[in-house]
């Protein structure tokens, strides 16, 4: 009855998995009661919401969106160089990654700051009371997905990784998948369709 | 039986033997972390409970009395907010699931040790923040409603950050349990030859895992509510007040779940081997566990028929709700049909295990009215509400605990509890606590509404009486607690298996090594084989 | 180097969806604005869920521990639209 039984998956031990897994449900969640108020205050204020959301940045956001898959992209490829061994390979990965994060909360800074400099607050209206809510809480995870691979690289640079021991490696990714498909929503429900 | 040697004997190599605080604070042992679970908890229950008996002094008399009604507000909310957060929804998950599922599963530590601990000190760390909260003490009662909870001056953003915390320990809990449940289980224990606790306990941290980020959620949108000036559940500013009131229940509905399911599992431990019977209907009670948890997650409106929302709305949960029943009942048969013809000894965690299907008997049913909208709309918020929500809640879940304690304390301390003592206690709460929280059923039913400091003096008689039960229950609970403490140091040297279970836990010392067992049993049936076999049964009946 | 380029590919794929749904937000169609970037996203959310985070090499149990709570979600949003939509 173990779990394992039939395992197809060369990496991390199921335990890790069923773990990263329940804690993703969990962020799901969090962030579920996000776009619940998203869509009752969307279908109460279409108007609001229509008016609202031709103020951000469009292209910005495209960006944005671009910049986060290239990291998943980087992150995947990490994890596929890292299961074969291939350590420097590893570590480009999650250093791209980190940078791809890294520019993602540049841009964020620099639409964030142009809000603020137009007068537009969380408290303005509640089109960009959840905007700045919900990419906030978003720009959390990615700092914190970026710190862990801070760590994930140092340990790396120490050689703890192996194409045996990877775990930390797998379950960083898909928290970073996470992050990324949390914004792959974030993104049309803000720019694109307010 | 008492006057034991001092020397503990049976203690060496057990889990207890290192003694230094860093040992404690540090560990990684399931065991002693379910320990620090019991005693933080524990310390609530009692906190908590100091608070309701004040509440319950000042309801002696109609008029103003003892303090003011603002702190008659703070003090509800104290008392609610603890009880709820600190003691109900840790007590029996984080603690007696933390020290005894990686026993009955046969394994030597749940699967995350290490996050094990950190959610014990989170815990810790959100408990602290409470505490801190109190300099300006919340008054809005422990549901928080806005928008009130957003105009007072209270410190509802340091509260949000300390529940934030707790619940965030709460989840990080139940996700290690279901992942120990899934991978840890020892060779040849099927789902099916599961304990029917771990059943209970799997479900209920399905529920802890999904429900509790929405409260999460919630707790931060009303800190960024206040801090941030945003008006999500305000209505002045477009925001709606039931959008909290939909997340809050969605939520705290389902969490009475994690609440109820942990002790509905220890009463389906301790009644078939208090009556030497097979649990009747093993299969149903384990499916009633997960139908429970997954209907909680539909039923969560039937909290706002009278707070304006939806007609329709309230139509189809008032129906959902119905369907709780349904698996509630499931289990409340198959315990009865366990008993019958069992040969019953009544000790200690029988008695509670009893008092829980009697109390809990009540608590559910009259849980029906409310969940029906016509009848709700009459009763809702007033002492109805009260009785049937301390019914179900100390009647059922604090029951549980407590049969779960006098049916475990042997094992986590290797000591006996003296049974007398625990008769006597237990006596004292039963008949104290229906004398406390019967009369709110009635006084709910002539209309005294909840939560006001004064009251009409046409109820002023039933409020004694539940003011003097509220003595008789203290002093139930005090000698409880007394029977703990004094078994600790002179409660007789308990053995292995004091109850003759069939379940893993009682297959090692007592108390139990660090690494649990010696070696790894193998299992080869369920555990639930008590007095004759089911085969030999049905010729006997035959031979009658 | 197979399983580089099936990323690669995939990568690919979740531009050009991007690209797509920037591309038909300029055009007014009403609803169907709403719904052609709810559509595309969820494509390209399953497109990582199911190459990056390997759902699609997955046991049974991983992948009910990912598409559960999903449902949960569903119950949230459904329940609160049904007393929003009809109060």
């Amino acid at each position: 009855m173990s779990a394992d039984a039939g395992n197809k998956h060369a990496g991390a031990p199921v335990s890790a998995r069923l773990g990263i897994w329940a804690f993703l449900a969990t962020e799901l969640l969090l962030f579920g009661g996000l776009f619940t108020a998203y869509t009752v205050f969307r279908i109460s204020y279409p108007d609001l919401f229509h008016l609202q959301h031709l103020k951000l940045n469009r292209i910005l956001g495209a960006s944005n969106t671009v910049i986060l898959l290239t990291s998943s992209l980087s992150m995947a490829l990490a994890i596929a160089a890292i299961r074969q061994g291939q350590r420097k390979l590893m570590e480009i990965g999650v250093a791209t990654t980190l940078f791809c994060g890294a520019c993602f909360l540049g841009i964020k800074y620099l639409e964030w700051s142009e809000d603020f400099a137009r007068g537009l607050f969380p408290r303005s209206n509640l089109f960009f009371g959840l905007y700045f809510v919900m990419t906030g809480l978003h720009g959390l995870h990615v700092i914190l997905g970026m710190a862990v691979m801070v760590w994930l690289l140092i340990k790396g640079r120490q050689g703890v990784f192996s194409g045996d021991y990877n775990t930390p490696v797998e379950i960083t990714g898909l928290y970073w998948h996470f992050v990324d498909i949390i914004w792959i929503y974030l993104f049309p429900l803000f720019y694109l369709v307010g | 039986m008492d006057h034991a040697p001092e020397a503990t004997a049976g203690h060496h190599g057990s889990y207890l033997a290192e003694k230094t605080l860093r040992s404690w604070a540090l560990t990684l042992d399931h065991k002693r972390i379910g320990v620090l679970y019991i005693c933080t908890t524990l310390f609530f229950f009692l906190v908590g409970g100091v608070v309701a008996l004040l509440l319950r002094l000042k309801l002696l008399t109609p008029g103003p009395a003892l303090f003011s009604d603002h702190t008659y507000n703070v003090l509800f909310t104290i008392h609610g907010a603890i009880m709820i957060f600190l003691f109900v929804i840790p007590a029996i998950p984080s603690s007696l699931g933390n020290f005894f599922i990686p026993l009955m599963i046969g394994a030597r530590d749940v699967v995350f040790p290490r996050l094990n601990l950190f959610s014990y000190w989170c815990f810790v760390a959100g408990i602290v923040v409470i505490l801190g909260s109190l300099v300006s003490p919340m008054d809005t009662g422990w549901t928080f409603y806005t928008p009130y909870s957003e105009q007072t001056s209270a410190a509802v953003t340091v509260l949000s950050g300390g529940l934030f915390l707790v619940g965030l320990s709460s989840i990080l809990t139940g996700l290690n349990f279901i992942v120990t449940i899934h991978t840890m289980r020892a060779p040849g224990m099927t789902w099916y030859r599961m304990p029917l606790f771990i059943w209970a306990m799997y479900a209920t941290s399905v529920i802890q895992v999904l429900a509790t980020p929405v409260i999460g959620i919630t707790f931060i949108l009303l800190a960024a509510e206040r801090v941030l000036g945003i008006g999500f559940f305000d209505p002045a500013k477009g925001g709606d007040p039931l959008l909290f009131q939909h997340f809050f229940w969605f939520y705290s509905h389902p969490v009475v779940y994690v609440m109820i399911l942990p002790a509905m599992g220890i009463i389906s431990e301790v009644v078939p081997v208090f009556s030497r019977k097979p649990i009747f209907g093993y299969r149903a009670i384990a499916y009633s566990a997960l139908a429970i948890a997954f209907i909680g997650f539909l039923v969560w409106g039937h909290h706002m028929f009278v707070s304006g929302m939806g007609t329709l709305a309230g139509i189809v949960f008032s129906f959902l709700t119905f369907f709780v029943a349904v698996p509630t009942g499931v289990k409340i048969f198959n315990w009865i049909a366990t008993l019958y013809r069992g040969s019953i000894s009544l000790d200690s965690p029988m008695l509670y295990a009893l008092t829980f299907i009697f109390l809990f008997i009540i608590g559910g049913l009259t849980g029906l009215f409310l969940g029906s909208l016509a009848t709700d709309v009459h009763v809702h918020d007033t002492y109805f509400l009260v009785a049937h929500f301390h019914y179900t809640m100390m009647g059922g879940t604090v029951m549980g605990l407590f049969a779960g304690l006098h049916y475990w304390f042997p094992k986590v301390t290797g000591r006996m509890l003296n049974e007398k003592l625990a008769k006597y206690a237990w006596g004292l709460i039963l008949v104290g606590f229906n004398l406390t929280f019967f009369p709110m059923f009635i006084l709910g039913m002539q209309g005294m509404p909840r939560r006001y400091a004064e009251y009409p003096a046409k109820y002023q008689g039933l409020n004694i009486v539940a003011t003097v039960g509220s003595w008789v229950l203290a002093l139930g609970v005090f000698l409880m607690f007394l029977n703990f403490i004094r078994s600790l140091r002179r409660g007789g040297l308990a053995p292995d298996n004091p109850w003759r279970g069939l379940t893993l836990e009682w297959s090692t010392s007592s108390p139990p090594p660090e690494e649990n067992f010696a070696e790894i049993p193998t299992v080869s049936e369920w555990p639930y084989n008590y007095g004759e076999k089911p085969e030999r049964r049905t010729e006997g009946k035959r031979e009658r | 180097m197979a399983a580089y380029r099936n990323y690669l590919l995939v990568w690919l794929a979740l531009l050009v969806l991007t690209g797509a749904t920037v591309a038909i937000s300029y055009f007014e169609l009403g609803l169907w604005n709403a719904g052609a970037a709810l559509f595309i996203a969820s494509v390209k959310g399953t497109l990582v869920a199911l190459y990056f985070m390997h759902l699609r090499y997955e046991v049974k149990l991983v992948l009910g521990f990912a598409v559960f709570p999903l449902f949960i979600l569903a119950l949230l949003i459904v329940g609160t639209l049904m007393d929003n939509l009809f109060r």
